[in-house]
């Protein structure tokens, strides 16, 4: 298959194939709508590529298995919807917690609980930062288009085997089912991370040590001549428990500074017109889209409105948005919840500018014209 | 005078372990390890995976590739382990309330799977690590810190269940049983695919105090006083055999393996 | 910037979504951008179902059809649910067995396509493609040859002859009438 031909796909089936391009071969799964897509993909496509799917018991278990699979050296990845993604939380956790590089995929449905599994949603914004239990770092990512949808799961990849940790990629259920036209790049041209493995023999090898200023450490696969030790209890740098509050200061602070010293390096945006911009539009996934078009139509009219759109999520683009905040005289912020992103806005902001919701959580999409009303209400 | 096979197979400087005196669990540890050493396995081919619970604190203790994960899950990420490297052998240490509860699901399903992996059942009927809580199998009638009034559940038997979904190694010895137990662990590492062995283990601290079963060494004395091995129990008549239960080999019909199965889909598509 | 919105509905089973994928397709052959969408939800049950396309020149950002320029109708139940925001300029392709309300658009066909597949070309199941070739032909959406290989893409290993068949019989029920 050459890929630099322009061709129809689509976002879930772009999201599994950007993940074998960034070396998945590892596909742990359960079904659920809609996100089924990526798990069926993967049963056809990984053992041509050499790679193993397997078709979990449960959500639970997808991710157990994903872990195990990435201490065995493979990079592994698994893909839900809100209903699993609750139940993944406490295998997340341990990932954080031991550093295990995999990427989870949530395709956002309508919720709480069962919700509405056949619509859009983007309403597991704060369970993507926060879902697991304790402090824990996160790396959150939202593609807007079929084409992103590669290129991001490509970058989760990386950003997961960098700084060795789970990364989540967020789409939604209009991300996950649309298709559209996309020209991927070539295999050769897309730049691949991998762990960094052990560079002292097993002897001198500590599988948690690392320059406690957020540093990462090394990591060889089980099998490979060193034999160390993952635990979920609070560690000390030889991979044992330890109880010893300096120790777990050392460790907490180390996991939370690995993502604030390289937020330059995580933090991925698109801007959009904004600098003449007195209302800025901040919006993410496949309601960005809707902005845009929305944007456009102000523009047309004369009406000076910018375009922000996180790609990464989760660390927020603080700085970013207070810099907007400084010029702007109004944020929009449209999104398919009932204003999860935006309070992490208004804390940044602080009061410099207004701040305004457009909130959906019916299952419906946001459409450019309820975006357009709302910057015509607001002038 | 420590034996060899502390020396060669322990993390010498992780003991001592936690486990209080009498307990049964490193009388289990010691027969995986001699199992291990009798079947000469690559060290660095080795995982140990575990759960959470007294028993899962083992792999800290043991000088492999170890894997200590969450409450229940331990089969699910060494499912993962062995279909991402199939190379590797796996032996995943759990306890009663970690596999037949809390992890029952991935129970059945590995041995649905039939995956190469052996799991041993450290079972002392009772979570010891929380305070003595009763567990899946805790005898019906008996007491637990949260069965006060005795126990109303009925009792899983974790062979029984395993053979039912699927496992083509299903045995079962006791802690009093040590040398049977090793060789029920070994032959289950030899069998391809899933295997489990149910190591009846004591509790003198919980189980055993809650219940007045006496100290550790009337534990054990139960235990050699109740078990009938497989063997003689087909020429016993059944009053002989009441209140009795079983410990040998209780199940092998080996059966296709998961991860060799998977493997033929990815030559076959070589090929093709 | 030229963009046309269609909307194709009929029954679940019908096809209609891989008949939306055909027609992205064949617009992607032909050099332009396209976007499909699926409706899923609670207006897919109860027998009615649609797939969306739409055709640009330029990009495309907001994925879902407003006011479809064109609008197939392959049962009375599709219809009478999704004909309601049918463009001013719109285009009406509906099969003979429904009755179309009196609705504002520039032009209502009622055409034999259901019949077609079933006796002409021999099959019902393809009354997705013969509805391409219909489509088509009235509105020169795509070029004819795009749609072709779109089809032949897509469609089951065997069956081409079949559906290369259904195309022309949808183009050919237009100039019957």
């Amino acid at each position: 298959m050459t890929n630099n031909q322009a061709k129809l796909m689509q976002g879930n089936e772009a999201c599994l194939e950007g993940a074998i391009a960034a070396g998945m071969r590892f596909f742990a799964g359960y079904p659920i709508t809609p996100s089924t897509e990526i798990a069926e993909g993967a049963s056809e496509r990984l053992p041509m590529v050499g790679g193993k799917f397997i078709q979990m018991e449960d959500e639970i278990g997808s991710m157990a298995a994903v872990i195990g699979a990435s201490l065995a050296g493979l990079k592994a990845m698994t893909a839900t919807s809100g209903p699993g993604m609750s139940l993944k939380l406490e295998n997340i956790g341990y990932a954080s917690l031991t550093e295990i590089p995999c990427v989870i995929v949530n395709v956002q449905r309508g919720g709480p609980s069962t919700g509405l599994p056949t619509s859009p949603a983007q309403a597991d914004i704060m369970q993507a930062r926060w879902g697991a239990h304790g402090d824990h770092p996160s790396i959150v990512l939202y593609p807007a288009s079929v084409s992103e949808a590669y290129s991001v799961t490509v970058t989760a990849f990386n950003l997961a085997e960098k700084y060795r940790m789970p990364v989540i990629l967020l789409m939604d259920e209009v991300m996950g089912h649309m298709r559209e036209r996309v020209v991927l790049p070539d295999a050769k041209d897309l730049q691949i991370v991998n762990r960094e493995k052990a560079s002292v023999p097993p002897e001198e090898y500590l599988p948690y040590k690392a320059d406690p200023d957020g540093g990462v450490p090394e990591m060889p696969a089980f099998g490979e001549g060193y034999r160390y030790h993952v635990t979920g209890l609070i560690h000390s740098e030889n991979g044992f428990p330890t109880t010893d509050a300096k120790k777990t200061a050392t460790l907490l602070n180390r996991l939370m500074k690995k993502i604030d010293n390289n937020l330059d390096d995580i933090v991925k945006y698109q801007e959009d017109s904004l600098d003449d911009a007195k209302i800025v539009l901040i919006a993410y996934g496949s309601t960005a889209r809707s902005a845009k078009s929305a944007m456009d139509m102000a523009r047309e009219q004369g009406i000076p409105v910018g375009l922000f759109r996180p790609i990464t999520i989760w660390p927020f683009a603080e700085d970013k948005v207070k810099e907007i905040a400084g010029k702007a005289e109004k944020i929009i912020v449209p999104e398919m919840n009932l204003g999860q992103y935006r309070s992490e806005i208004e804390r940044a902001v602080a009061g410099k500018c207004e701040v305004i919701g457009i909130n959906r959580a019916d299952g419906e999409i946001i459409t450019p014209e309820d975006i357009y009303e709302k910057i015509k209400g607001v002038l | 005078m420590t034996s060899n096979l502390v020396k060669n197979y322990f993390r010498m400087d992780k003991l001592p372990h936690i486990w209080c005196p009498g307990c049964g669990h490193g009388i289990i540890t010691r027969a995986v390890m001699k199992a291990i050493d009798e079947l000469k396995l690559d060290k660095d081919k080795v995982c140990i995976v575990s759960g959470i619970g007294c028993s899962s604190r083992a792999s800290g203790y043991l000088d492999f590739n170890t894997l200590h994960t969450t409450h229940g899950r331990a089969l699910a990420y060494a499912t993962g382990l062995k279909h991402a490297n199939p190379d590797l052998e796996i032996i995943v240490i759990t306890g009663d309330g970690d596999c037949s509860a809390i992890g029952g699901n991935h129970l059945i399903h590995a041995a649905r799977r039939n995956i190469g992996i052996t799991a041993v059942a450290y079972n002392n009927n009772i979570y010891g690590m929380t305070g003595g809580q009763y567990s899946p199998t805790t005898p019906t009638g008996d007491k637990g810190t949260t069965a006060p009034y005795g126990n109303v559940d009925k009792v899983f038997d974790i062979c029984t269940l395993a053979q039912a979904a699927g496992a083509s190694y299903t045995a079962r010895a006791t802690v009093y049983h040590a040398q049977l137990l090793t060789k029920l662990i070994k032959n289950g590492i030899l069998n391809k695919g899933f295997s489990i062995i149910d190591a009846v283990s004591v509790c003198p601290t919980y189980y055993g105090r809650k219940n007045k079963k006496g100290d550790a060494v009337k534990m054990m004395e139960w235990l050699k006083d109740h078990a009938v091995n497989v063997s003689a129990a087909t020429k016993l008549p059944e009053e002989k055999l009441a209140g009795k239960f079983l410990i040998g080999e209780l199940y092998h019909n080996p059966q296709p393996e998961y991860t060799e199965e998977y493997k033929k889909i990815i030559e076959s598509l070589r090929r093709g | 910037m030229s963009s046309t919105e269609i909307r194709l509905s009929g029954s679940g089973g019908q096809g209609l979504l891989l008949c939306g994928i055909i027609l992205a397709e064949a617009a992607i052959l032909d050099g332009k951008n396209a976007v499909q969408t699926q409706s899923y939800g609670p207006e897919a049950r109860g027998g009615a179902s649609k797939s969306e396309v739409i055709i640009s020149d330029g990009d495309i950002y907001y994925p879902k059809v407003r006011k479809p320029d064109i609008f197939l109708a392959l049962t009375q139940e599709a219809y009478d649910k999704y004909v309601g925001s049918i463009s001013k300029e719109g285009i009406i392709i509906a099969d003979q067995s429904v009755e179309v309300s009196d609705v504002k658009c520039a032009k209502i066909y009622c055409l034999p396509i259901l019949d077609t597949a079933k006796n002409d070309v021999g099959r019902i199941m393809v009354a997705n493609i013969v509805a391409l070739g219909t489509i088509n032909e009235i509105t020169s959406l795509v070029s004819p040859e795009a749609l072709e290989r779109a089809v032949l893409n897509r469609v089951p290993k065997g069956t081409e002859e079949l559906n290369r068949k259904a195309l022309v019989a949808g183009k050919e029920i237009c100039n019957n009438k």
